[in-house]
This record gives C-alpha cells, sequence and structure tokens, in this order.
C-alpha cells in the first residue's frame, strides 16, 4: 500500500469546511466537506453512497447544528428511516423535531409526455421550501442522476442540472449529491461531475479473494489539501468509519511509568519492572511455545490492578482460552465477569484486513482498554499480503500508541525457529520483543523465552527456561553446558549432578569434622592415661619416700634401744635423738 | 412580472368560471374518457414558458374540449407544498387525471399532437 505524507489541516483558511461528522473523514478532507458547495459522492451500486448522504445530515443535525434536507429520487422515505435504523440513526425523530426534511421525488417515466420546452422549477421550489422548513444548510440530492432515466430531453436536463448546482451554491448550502459510477473511467454515468468542481469522492465497493472491502477516495477537493490514498472504510451499526492509511505522524506521548508483565522473572529481565505502559510488544514464537499462557499472565496481573483488557482471539474462542488457562492456575472468568476484560474471538477470514483493522479500532474506541492483546498477527498474513499487514499493523501500533494503550501482539512464527523475515520487518514497529523458543536437547523440547530488545530500558540478555506449572509460568535459569543452553530433563539431570557432588563434598566435610572430634578423643585418652601413669608412679615415688623415711625413724630408734641396753652415755643419746627428730620433721 | 401575474390569475378565473357553468360535473359514466376534463397546470411563476404553456392549453381545450374543461392553474412558488402532494419537479407540468391513470405532460405544450395523446385525445401514431 501506498504511503504519503500526513494529511496536512489546510494552510489558510480561505475555504471555510463544514465537518461532516464522518469518524476519519474530516481528518482526511483536512476538516470536512467545502461549506455551501456542492461535493459529489460517486460510487457503485451499494458503494455506501446513501449511508454516506445519511450520516453527512444526521451529524449535521445531531452534532453540528445543522438542519439537513435529503431529496431522494430513488428510495421511499421509508426505505430510507429503514436503512438509517440499521446504522443507528432515528430519522423519524430528526423529522419531527425539525431537524430534517425528506422529500421522495416520485416520477416514472411512463406518466410523462414532453410536449415541449420544460425546467425543473417543481425541483427546485420543492428544495426551497424543504430548506425553509426546517432552516437547512444540508442538503442531500441522491441520486439525482436518476432524472435521466425518467425526463426526456437530456440536454435540458443537464442545463437544468447545472442552474440547480449553481443554485444550491448561491444559497449556500453544503449539498452532497450522489451519483452511480458504472463504469471504471467515468464518475457518473451522466457526467454531471462537471458541474460539481470543489470537491469530488468515490466510494468503492471491491471483492478481493472473495473478501469485500470498502474504500474511498476523495478525488478531488479544489482549494485544499487532501489525502489522495484510498481509505477503506466501514458501515456498521454506528455509521461509516473512514481510516485514514497514513499515520498523523510520529508525534505521542511516551510514558515512563511501567506495567507489570504479571510473571515476576520477566518484570525482572525489564529492568525489574515490565513494559513501558503504551509500548508495543511483539511476542514470537513457534506453535506451542506458550505465546497465548504468556499474555494470559499479562491480561490477569493487568487486570488485578484494575486495567481494562481487550483480548482480540484470531485463532482460539474466548471459552478456550479460559479453559486452557485455567490449566495453569490462570482464571480470567473473574475478569471477564466483571466487565475488566472483554474478548474478541474471531476468524480474520471473515472480513478483509482493513475492516478488521477497522473493527479493532472500533472495539478499542468503545471499550477503552489499556491493554490489548492480539492474538496472533501472523493469522492477518492469510487474507492479506505481507505489505498490507505491515500497513495496517503500523497504523494499528500508532493509534494503540496514541492512546497510550499498552498492546502485546503475538505471532507465530514457523518451525524452523529462525527469526522470520515478516517478523523482522513487523519487529521494527515494536518497542519490545520476546522471542519464544522451543529448545530440543536430548530428544525433548522445551520452552525458553528471550528479551531480543526492549527499547527504553535495560533488559536481561540471558534466555530463561520457562516451564507451565499447574500454578503459572515459571522462569527458570537456563544452564549452559558444552552442547548450548541446557533445559528440561538435561537442566534438571545437571541440576542433579550438582546436587549429589554438593552432597558429597558436603559428606567429606562432615567425615573430616569427625575425625577431628575423634582424634580429639584419642588425644584425650591419651592424656587420661599418661595423667594414670604419672599418679601412679607418683603414688610409688611417695610411698617409697615415706617407707624409707619410716625406716630411717626405725634405724634410729632401735639404736637408741641398743643405747640404753648398754647403758651408754644417756645424753649423748638424747642429743642426738633429738637432732634426728629434728631432721624428720 | 407582476402584471403578467395578475394576467394569468385573471385567466385562471375566467376558465374556472366557465367550467363550473358546465352540469354533471361528477359524473363517472364514461370509462374512455371523463365527461369534465379536470386540467392541472402546475407552474413556476409567470415565466415565459408559463404563460406560454397556459396559453397554448387554453387554445388546444377550446379547439377540442370545448365546454369540457376545467383548468386550475397552480403557482407552485405560491403553494410550494402542492409540488411535493403531485409529485412535480418540472415546470410548466399539466396533470390530467384519467380515469385509470394520471397522465403528466410536461414542457410549455407547443406540440399539441403529444398533448393530445397525452390527453388521451387523439390515437397514438
Amino acid at each position: 500500500m501506498r504511503r504519503t505524507k500526513p494529511v496536512r489541516p489546510p494552510v489558510a483558511q480561505i475555504l471555510q469546511k463544514v465537518m461532516t461528522g464522518i469518524q476519519g473523514l474530516d481528518e482526511i478532507t483536512g476538516g470536512g466537506l467545502p461549506q455551501g458547495r456542492p461535493t459529489l459522492i460517486s460510487g457503485g451500486a451499494g458503494a455506501g453512497k446513501t449511508m454516506f448522504a445519511l450520516e453527512f445530515l444526521v451529524r449535521g443535525a445531531t452534532e453540528f447544528g445543522e438542519s439537513g434536507v435529503f431529496i431522494s429520487f430513488e428510495e421511499t422515505i421509508a426505505d430510507l428511516t429503514k436503512n438509517a435504523s440499521s446504522l443507528g440513526f432515528n430519522l423519524e425523530r430528526l423529522v419531527a423535531k425539525k431537524k430534517l426534511f425528506i422529500d421522495h421525488i416520485q416520477i416514472s417515466r411512463s406518466e410523462i409526455a414532453e410536449t415541449g420546452e420544460y425546467d425543473l422549477d417543481g425541483l427546485f421550489i420543492r428544495i426551497a421550501d424543504a430548506v425553509k422548513r426546517v432552516g437547512a444548510k444540508r442538503v442531500v440530492l441522491d441520486t439525482i442522476e436518476a432524472l435521466f432515466g425518467e425526463l426526456p430531453n437530456p440536454s435540458i436536463l443537464r442545463a437544468e442540472i447545472r442552474r440547480l448546482f449553481g443554485w444550491l451554491k448561491d444559497q449556500g448550502l453544503t449539498t452532497v449529491i450522489t451519483a452511480e459510477r458504472d463504469r471504471p473511467e467515468k464518475l457518473t454515468r451522466h457526467g454531471i461531475e462537471e458541474f460539481v468542481s470543489d470537491c469530488v469522492i468515490v466510494l468503492d465497493h471491491r471483492i478481493r479473494e472473495e473478501i469485500s472491502t470498502r474504500r474511498l477516495r476523495v478525488v478531488k477537493y479544489r482549494g485544499s489539501t487532501h489525502g489522495t490514498n484510498e481509505y477503506p472504510f466501514l458501515i456498521d451499526e454506528h455509521g461509516i468509519s473512514v481510516l485514514p492509511i497514513s499515520s498523523l505522524g510520529l508525534d505521542h506521548t511516551a510514558p515512563t511509568s511501567r506495567i507489570s508483565t504479571g510473571i515476576d522473572r520477566l518484570d525482572g529481565m525489564m529492568g525489574g519492572k515490565g513494559f513501558f505502559r503504551g509500548s508495543s510488544i511483539l511476542m514470537s514464537g513457534t506453535s506451542g511455545t506458550g505465546k497465548t499462557s504468556v499474555a494470559a499472565h499479562f491480561v490477569d496481573a493487568a487486570c488485578r490492578s484494575g486495567e481494562r483488557c481487550l483480548y482480540f482471539a484470531f485463532e482460539e474462542s474466548p471459552r478456550q482460552i479460559i479453559r486452557n488457562m485455567r490449566s495453569i492456575g490462570i482464571d480470567l472468568e473473574p475478569w471477564l465477569r466483571s466487565g475488566l476484560l472483554q474478548f474478541h474471538a474471531a476468524r480474520p477470514t471473515y472480513a478483509g484486513i482493513e475492516e478488521v483493522l477497522l473493527v479493532t479500532h472500533k472495539h478499542i474506541d468503545s471499550f477503552k482498554p489499556g491493554v490489548v492483546i492480539v492474538d496472533p498477527i501472523t493469522n492477518l498474513l492469510s487474507i492479506s499480503s505481507l505489505n498490507e499487514v505491515r500497513s495496517m499493523l503500523t497504523r494499528l501500533v500508532d493509534f494503540l500508541k496514541t492512546k497510550e494503550i499498552t498492546a502485546l501482539f503475538a505471532s507465530l512464527t514457523a518451525a524452523d525457529g529462525f527469526l522470520e523475515v515478516n517478523e523482522a520487518d513487523i519487529s521494527s514497529l515494536m518497542d519490545t520483543w520476546l522471542l519464544l523458543k522451543a529448545i530440543e536437547v536430548g530428544g525433548e523440547r522445551n520452552r525458553a523465552m528471550y528479551v531480543l530488545k526492549s527499547r527504553g530500558m535495560n533488559h536481561s540478555n540471558q534466555i530463561r527456561e520457562f516451564v507451565l506449572t499447574d500454578h503459572g509460568l515459571q522462569l527458570l535459569d537456563v544452564y549452559l553446558g558444552p552442547d548450548g543452553v541446557l533445559t528440561g530433563s538435561a537442566r534438571v539431570s545437571q541440576e542433579g549432578r550438582e546436587k549429589a557432588a554438593g552432597t558429597s563434598r558436603r559428606q567429606g566435610l562432615e567425615g573430616r569434622g569427625r575425625e577431628l572430634d575423634r582424634k580429639r578423643e584419642i588425644f584425650e585418652a591419651r592424656m587420661t592415661m599418661l595423667r594414670a601413669e604419672f599418679q601412679v608412679e607418683e603414688e610409688l615415688i611417695q610411698q617409697s619416700i615415706s617407707e624409707s623415711k619410716l625406716l630411717d625413724m626405725e634405724l634410729l630408734q632401735d639404736r637408741g634401744q641398743m643405747v640404753r641396753s648398754r647403758d651408754a652415755d644417756k645424753s649423748a643419746f638424747k642429743k642426738r635423738a633429738q637432732i634426728s627428730k629434728a631432721k624428720a620433721r | 412580472m407582476a402584471a403578467k401575474k395578475t394576467a394569468a390569475t385573471k385567466a385562471v378565473k375566467k376558465t374556472v368560471k366557465k367550467a363550473a357553468r358546465k352540469p354533471a360535473q361528477t359524473a363517472v359514466e364514461a370509462f374512455e374518457t371523463p365527461t369534465v376534463w379536470n386540467l392541472k397546470l402546475y407552474v413556476a411563476g409567470q415565466s415565459p414558458k408559463s404563460i406560454r404553456a397556459f396559453a397554448n392549453l387554453k387554445v388546444l381545450c377550446e379547439e377540442h374540449l370545448k365546454g369540457r374543461y376545467q383548468i386550475e392553474v397552480i403557482d407552485l412558488l405560491e403553494h410550494p407544498h402542492l409540488a411535493r402532494g403531485a409529485q412535480i419537479i418540472a415546470t410548466p407540468t399539466l396533470v390530467v387525471k384519467l380515469p385509470n391513470a394520471v397522465q403528466k405532460i410536461i414542457g410549455d405544450l407547443s406540440e399539441t399532437d403529444r398533448v393530445l395523446i397525452g390527453l388521451a385525445l387523439q390515437p397514438v401514431g
């Protein structure tokens, strides 16, 4: 898809514009349709011309205080009212409040004979009367070319239509004129575009590969810059919404606050706080790597902190997601019930990519979430080319950023596990890229995750293994071995080995401790023995000492007796006895 | 403009008077053609085309329907809502109520043959 410079507002306000109130159109046209001038809306059958015209009037009446007149040349008032109600517009009420006047011009060729010169004053008068009745500022002529089929003499008719447009301009009425486009080379069947020189918008309803897309293009806008692309648009129960293809520029704010990923260790990998609020996260991985589980964690955590979450599920039904997530201990049901979480599940193939984008926009606009999950974006490739997906995602990401919505995009990669070219392409739009990988080691497949990039934060460069448990997802360290990272059983066995080694070390330590104890015991035992031996010896020695003393005493006594018995000098004896007593003492 | 307008209004009055003189106004007995031709000429003011149309119509009626017609000239500028009721967009438009159809003849009625066909006074071809 082509990209052009963003739509600029008109430099000088020479040309006054009136807002159509049609979502997105006023952006493309830089403020709406030229005021007081006719605008031609051309398109094939079923392109949405009448709806466009109706919404122009209804929005004018309800949002801008400008009454309108609808001159229908084809549909009856009853039909119009019914069709409008499908867009959520209540025409009857507007008519009753004199904010809208509907006139149905019913003519049939068979009733009409032409007998000379005529003019369309009757129509002028009807329009003028209708305008006067409601004080209209806006007029719709749907489809004035129908007159060519009913009235004879086309040359008169052409001149009269030219006069009519001139008259509408003189009256200062902002007019929308619809015209059928039956051939691509012509804007209108009867060439009335030459009378409308100010603004021409072409609506197109195209079917490609069985998917229909409505598109709108501003072909001409005199005196004003305008987006020249084809813009996809959608008609639903809230009217028309046009989506500008090119973004409005890269001027969105960059919040610095963070939002938890719901997985503690993943938060830890990203500076400890998680994603930046309003950032876009790409999470890619092959099938079965746990993308939805990671997303569910994020949703769970966001809802827990009161954040509104919008989950676009392109692969699974909400029931299925809820059931599956219960198996890892995450119950999203309460959030769903409390209205914090909303699911939108649909196969994208139900519509064209642009419609998917529009629907996405509309849901985001109405639900006003803080967190958006798109799971997976790769499914969009099934309905469109890579270029278109990229263009769509660019716009979606920009849109989400301007709204400060944190968005997680899951992306399914092919089984080989290498980075896909298209992923690399898309990843440049994203602020954070989480890569989920299946690592095959030792005949088994294990999940691993790493943060490939994360703008504006210090993030971990490590691969973490993660396991899905009953209590949610757990990130584990990955062991690096000679064959690369170790996961799963290899990790477990590595852990086992380390554990065993630890045990034996511990045992060794204990053993040495015990040896020391034993040695101490031996030492102490020896000490006791030595002390005992010493005591024995001491006793013996003491005994011998006292024995020899006794012997000495006895000897002395014996000698005394011998002296007495021999009547020896008593005094000498006494003296010797005293000496020996003193010695003994 | 104003002078012409009074002239035309006079003409209307005259024809209406003429018609009112005729009896059997409500007759439905004739199925092919009405006994009294109730002709309504819708014009937008007194434009040359309006004047011309009225003049042509009068001549034609005098010639073919003498005494059996009633012309009502309705100025849409004065009664714009009547344009809606009668589904008029072109002016001048002559509306003829035939027994089984309403015929609208637009233009200044200068092509007499066509007018007569429209009034079912002359067979087609």
